[in-house]
């Protein structure tokens, strides 16, 4: 068995500076963090040399305790503090190193989601009824299987207007299958016609509103519509317009004219205008076709189509108890669909009416 | 519609030489008659007149013999060297070759040929060709290749068809001589303004928009001579209208003329032909053209009858039960005891004889024929809508109905036969027979009270009283004062649309200009903003898309086999929808009752393109009839209904719920680089019907539904309002139905009644609790409970146990295995607990333990696992 190895001799300086040299020499040669903690415990450990040599300090007489822990203290310390700053310089290479690794291709997809969308046509009339609403108006809606009388009586349409055949009317069946038509005009034997249709237009939501809350009245009702139409590129049977009514006392066409600039400046920006042509409805006098001025216009600005429009005709206002001497007013009505593909470019109504997720997702939830 | 051929108008009122279709399109449209189409030139290239100079018959070997004819076509057009003739036998001045297969005309006849580099009509372009061993270097044409005749062997023998050689030289231009080659301006005319199914009508309303100089052929004043006046032998009408419609007598004016002696081979007039052809109209014969054409010109239908095959008196009654008819285009049909027919008396039997549907069609019996030489001239005024009803139960839009259904003039009926009645003996070489009947039972239009500031007010332009009345007077009307600043307004004869002011007023702006009213903004009242129902709508469709949903719209038409492949029982309310009387599709006659089946076949479409993880949804009105509700009142127009008559309204019209609803295939979570990813199941619908509850503000539960298709009866849940209303379902769908619609296996579906949601959100703002600072603490269960016992009952019974330190609770794991033994599984809960005013102590800790294992042993029988 040897004898422990008793360490430098504290008051041996030489020896003492030789086991310093050691130390930082081995620490300064410590490429990363484990040969530097081994590296630690051979110069700092129990049995490293000036650990021993700080233990003989107890055993050496009074006068020469001093001079030893002049000797061995600050030497000790040299090599702690070299110890700590290779430490650091080791633990930030490997931090550096490690960040490096970590790299990521930050390139890849990330659609862990699906990705849903509103469809343009709902998109469409919320920034419609958002237009009316941001000039105080009101959004109103009714129900789309509607009595003849409020699609058309109460709208100034008889039973027998011409007008009211030409709008190629889904009717609902009566009670023992009878055809709904109250004109009598389908040879249907027996039976009783319901009166009901699908509404034809978004126009009797006038006559509802006006009879359900008064006047004044400033509101716009978008909404489904329906015709006996088969589907084409520019046809549905089912489709979309927007009913604006504004009933108040003293309303003018140039008040009808001014609603109508700014609603096209809204959907079609700030260039946009409207001209109005005499036309016909039953329920407006004077009747126009409203064109709108559209700058994007495939092959150069020009006017087109939007929609109808005019003063609402007296017996409309009469058939909600409204005194037309004392009330006037203006409605219009646009079809959606048309809007839309305008402002959209788009070429095919097969697109939008046939469910299609690749056509929603384009839009998102905004338009 | 009408078509207008450009130089008739010009008959009344004066055009510029140079007006094209656009341009006249142009004016018309400033004062409401817009443009249908602009119908292009018939024919285009050197289409010209040519004289038959040599005609030789070439037998062939198919039998057939050809023509090989030397044709001069003036001047300019005419070669002077021909293939395959000698250059000496080529006439003096040139000629062309031409090969003819027709045999109608010989040497020195007037015809038209298409020179190379000539279109015909259908796009038929003429080129010099090889055939029968000549070039011919050109076409002798037949009415039908010219496309204004049927017959196809005839060429056009230029004075055969009533032309005068005096007129015609060779080489003229044929495309104007027969009209061919105009544009022609077809417009849309409102049902408001039948006059304007006529020239004078147009001619009228071009003067309006222009101010051209415009005569109104139309008024009797304007005639050289009045008509004359009926005699006492005139031809006996009678009009016995036994059941008035809207108490009018159906004909109110009935005029008669006889014209004799008409030569019954007389051609119609070129011009006549060639105006008629324009305007859409086919000849027929001199009698049929001359009533065509004073319809067309006037806008005053009319009939001419067989004289020798009308026994008087005519009678004009309605229909009784059981006459038939066979009307001009050769269909018998059945009369209805509404239409107002012509009659006659053979034998002495008054009206016992169908000659006509009043103003509508007249029947094949009495037709004006080849053998006609007198003829009975029809005007009349007819009901308009008697005419109307008529014509469309009899699916018979004829041109004379198309007027009367829209007003005609009844001052024209005598200015129209008496038109009729010259264009006979001219051009037919009849003599007007001085018998002539008006029955005439008309009266004046009512008069209309204006306040002659009114156009002003209602459309915010100053006109002054002397534009007013000057406007009103301009379009027919006569004007006279009625003081304190009302005018009496009589409109003229050809518009019974005007009964109103605000009519009156219409005419006031359109004729000044609709350019002249400015773009004033009116300011509303101010409005509520969005209502909350309207908000929350808005708020479900976002939250949907936002949650990977794509929004769709599909139509609302369902048949029996769409509900089929649902699986709908018998008795399921949702097979008792609304029936279409005119469905667009025969097999799809009903109204949805409920969004899925329709949705699903939205999906359906959506897999079968090859997008396999489906995910969409729609809003829409579902319509829930009511069983045996009561027809819809009929009600007259311009009339509020009685508060009474709203209700019968509103009984009839069927309920309509707004729907939401979903479908879900394929990975609700797609797979990627980072790994699988999740197909959806039955929570991914139920998480979505959840969603829309929260974003409507309504706490709803869930419990199992065993028996609702389209749904798997072990993976539905019925969604369940606070009251204990079924607002819908959510799960996994029947697995025959995803068999039956073609849809991938496990996909699932979510339907709500949004309409009942919406109606259970209090719409009260939320009270806020206060939020506590002090310490949470945490305290996990795992239970064992029977594996039939749902876990919302648990978790109920967690919650109730608790009390009120519950802050949170929550399911972390679900397990059955042997462990927890056979028909048992484990729950595992972890409840956070937090006082508002304290700290929690280690009493209030157990003592919620202890209140939360006692409820659940309690209410669902569960025992904390060991």
């Amino acid at each position: 068995m040897s004898t422990p190895d008793p360490g430098p001799d504290p008051l041996d300086v030489a020896a003492l500076d030789a086991a310093v040299d050691a130390a930082l020499a081995d620490i300064a040669s410590a490429s990363d963090l484990d040969a530097l903690k081994a590296v630690r415990t051979l110069h700092t450990g129990d049995r490293s040399a000036l650990a021993l040599a700080n233990r003989a300090i107890g055993a050496l007489p009074g006068p020469d305790k001093a001079a030893a822990g002049k000797n061995v203290g600050p030497r000790r310390g040299r090599i702690n503090g070299a110890l700590a700053r290779r430490q650091a310089e080791l633990e930030a290479e490997r931090d550096e190193r490690v960040l490096v690794e970590e790299s990521v291709d930050v390139t890849l997809p990330t659609d862990r989601r699906p990705v849903g969308a509103r469809h343009p046509i709902e998109l469409v009339q919320e920034r419609i009824a958002d237009f009316f609403v941001g000039m105080g108006w009101e959004i109103a809606d009714g129900p789309e299987v509607e009595a003849e009388w409020f699609n058309f009586d109460a709208l100034n349409f008889d039973p027998d207007h011409p007008a009211r055949q030409m709008q190629d009317t889904f009717y609902v069946a009566g009670v023992d299958g009878a055809e709904g038509t109250s004109d009598g005009m389908d040879g249907t034997v027996g039976g009783k016609p319901s009166n009901l249709v699908l509404r034809t237009h978004t126009s009797p939501v006038q006559s509802r509103s006006l009879l359900e809350r008064g006047v004044p009245l400033y509101i716009a009702c978008p909404g489904k519509v329906f015709r006996t139409d088969a589907l084409d590129q520019t046809h549905t049977p089912v489709f979309h317009q927007v009913e604006g009514l504004a009933v108040d006392k003293g309303l003018t066409m140039a008040n009808l004219v001014g609603t109508l600039d700014a609603f096209a400046r809204a959907m079609f920006g700030p260039a946009a205008k409207t001209r109005l042509r005499p036309a016909y409805f039953p329920f407006t006098e004077p009747s126009a076709e409203m064109d709108l001025w559209f700058p994007q216009k495939k092959g150069g600005a020009g006017w087109i189509e939007w929609g109808g429009c005019g003063m609402v005709n007296p017996n409309v206002l009469r058939a909600a108890g409204i005194d037309p001497e004392e009330y006037s007013g203006f409605a219009f009505g646009m079809g959606i669909e048309r809007t839309l593909m305008l402002r959209h470019s788009i070429a095919d109504m097969h697109d939008i009416v046939e469910g299609d997720v690749r056509f929603s997702t384009q839009f998102g939830t905004e338009i | 519609m009408p078509r207008i051929v450009t130089d008739w108008l010009g008959e009344h009122v004066e055009l510029p030489a140079d007006l094209t279709a656009a341009g006249l399109a142009a004016a018309l449209v400033k004062v409401g008659l817009e443009e249908e189409e602009i119908l292009p030139a018939a024919v285009t290239g050197p289409l010209v007149v040519g004289r038959v100079l040599a005609q030789t018959p070439e037998p062939q070997k198919n039998g057939k013999t050809i023509n090989w004819c030397l044709v001069d076509v003036g001047p300019e057009h005419n070669a002077s060297q021909i293939k395959g003739v000698d250059d000496d036998d080529v006439p003096d001045g040139g000629a062309r070759g031409v090969v003819c297969g027709a045999h109608n005309f010989g040497v020195g006849d007037l015809v038209v040929v298409s020179l190379p580099g000539t279109v015909l009509p259908g796009g038929f372009a003429i080129a010099a060709r090889k055939t029968y061993g000549h070039v011919s270097d050109g076409m002798i044409c037949s009415v039908r290749e010219l496309g204004i005749g049927d017959d196809h062997d005839g060429i056009l023998v230029l004075t055969r068809a009533g032309f005068d050689a005096a007129d015609l030289t060779p080489g003229q231009d044929a495309i104007a001589l027969l009209g061919l080659g105009d544009e022609v301006l077809e417009i849309n005319v409102t049902p408001d303004r039948g006059y304007a199914f006529s020239y004078r009508g147009v001619g009228r309303e071009y003067a309006h928009s222009t101010g051209a100089p415009f005569t109104d052929r139309g008024l009797v004043e304007n005639l050289g001579t009045p008509p004359p006046a009926p005699t006492a032998d005139g031809f006996a009408v009678e009009v016995d209208d036994a059941a008035p419609i809207h108490g009018a007598v159906g004909c109110d004016r009935f005029v008669t003329r006889v014209v004799r002696g008409i030569d019954p081979s007389a051609p119609t007039p070129p011009w006549m032909k060639r105006r008629l052809e324009g305007s859409g109209m086919r000849s027929i014969s001199l009698a049929v053209d001359v009533t065509n054409y004073v319809m067309l010109d006037l806008g005053q239908p009319l009939h001419a009858y067989d004289l020798a095959e009308v026994a008087a008196p005519i009678v004009v009654r309605r229909a009784a039960a059981g006459e038939r008819l066979t009307t001009l285009d050769d269909v018998e049909r059945a009369l209805d005891a509404e239409d107002l027919l012509i009659t006659d008396s053979p034998d002495g039997a008054r009206g016992s004889r169908v000659l006509g549907m009043a103003g509508v069609m007249g029947g094949a019996s009495s037709e004006v024929g080849g053998a006609t030489t007198d003829v009975l001239i029809e005007a009349a005024h007819f009901d308009q809508v008697s005419v109307a009803r008529t014509a469309r139960r009899h699916r018979l839009p004829s041109e004379a109905a198309k007027r009367f259904e829209r007003g005609v003039d009844p001052r024209l009926p005598a200015v129209a036969a008496q038109r009729v009645v010259d264009l006979l003996v001219e051009h037919g070489g009849g003599t007007a027979d001085p018998a002539v009947s008006d029955l005439d039972t008309t009266s004046a239009l009512a008069p209309v009270r204006l306040d002659v500031t009114l156009p002003t007010r209602l459309a915010g332009v100053d006109y002054d009283r002397a534009a007013v009345v000057g406007t009103l007077e301009q379009i027919g009307c006569t004007v006279a004062d009625a003081g304190e600043g009302v005018v009496l307004v009589t409109p003229p004869s050809w518009r019974p649309d005007l009964t109103e002011p605000a009519a009156l007023v219409e005419e006031v702006v359109r004729i000044q200009g609709y350019d002249q009213i400015p773009s004033v903004l009116p300011a509303a009242p101010g409005g509520r903003g969005l209502t909350d129902d309207q908000r929350a709508r808005r708020s479900v469709a976002r939250a949907l898309a936002e949650a990977g949903l794509v929004e769709v719209l599909s139509y609302p038409f369902v048949g029996t086999a769409d509900l089929d492949a649902l699986g709908l029982p018998a008795d399921d309310v949702r097979r008792a929808a609304l029936r279409l009387a005119n469905p667009l599709a025969d097999d799809r006659p009903l109204m949805r009752a409920d969004l899925l089946s329709t949705l699903l076949e939205v999906a359906r479409r959506n897999v079968s393109r090859g997008l396999g993880d489906v995910a969409v949804f729609e809003v829409g009105l579902v319509t829930r009839p009511v069983a045996g509700a009561p027809a819809a009142p009929q009600l007259p127009v311009g009339v509020r209904p009685s508060d009474a008559e709203l209700e019968a309204l509103a009984a009839a019209v069927p309920a309509q719920p707004r729907h939401v609803a979903g479908v879900l295939a394929g990975a609700a979570q797609p797979a990627g680089w980072w790994g699988a990813g999740r197909p959806a199941d039955w929570s991914d619908a139920l998480d979505a019907a959840r969603l829309v509850a929260g974003r409507v503000g309504v706490d709803v539960t869930v419990r199992p539904d065993t028996g609702t298709m389209p749904w798997h009866p072990g993976r539905c849940a019925a969604v369940v309002l606070p009251d204990g209303t079924v607002a819908g379902h959510a799960g996994e769908l029947h697995p025959k139905v995803l068999e039956a619609l073609g849809l991938p296996a496990r996909a699932v579906a979510f339907e709500l009644d949004l309409s009942a949601l919406l109606a259970a959100a209090d719409g009260e703002p939320v009270a806020a609790r206060p939020v506590s600072a002090f310490p949470a603490a945490r305290e996990d269960f795992a239970f064992v409970v029977g594996a039939d016992v749902p876990a919302a009952d648990v978790r109920s019974a967690v919650v109730a146990g608790a009390g009120e330190l519950l802050e949170e609770v929550s399911l972390f794991d679900v397990f059955t295995g042997p462990q927890v033994g056979e028909g048992k599984k484990s729950l595992a809960y972890t409840v956070r607990l937090r006082a508002a005013d304290r700290t929690l102590s280690a009493d209030d800790v157990r003592a919620v333990r202890d209140g939360v294992v006692a409820a659940a042993a309690e209410r669902v029988g569960a025992v904390l696992r060991g």
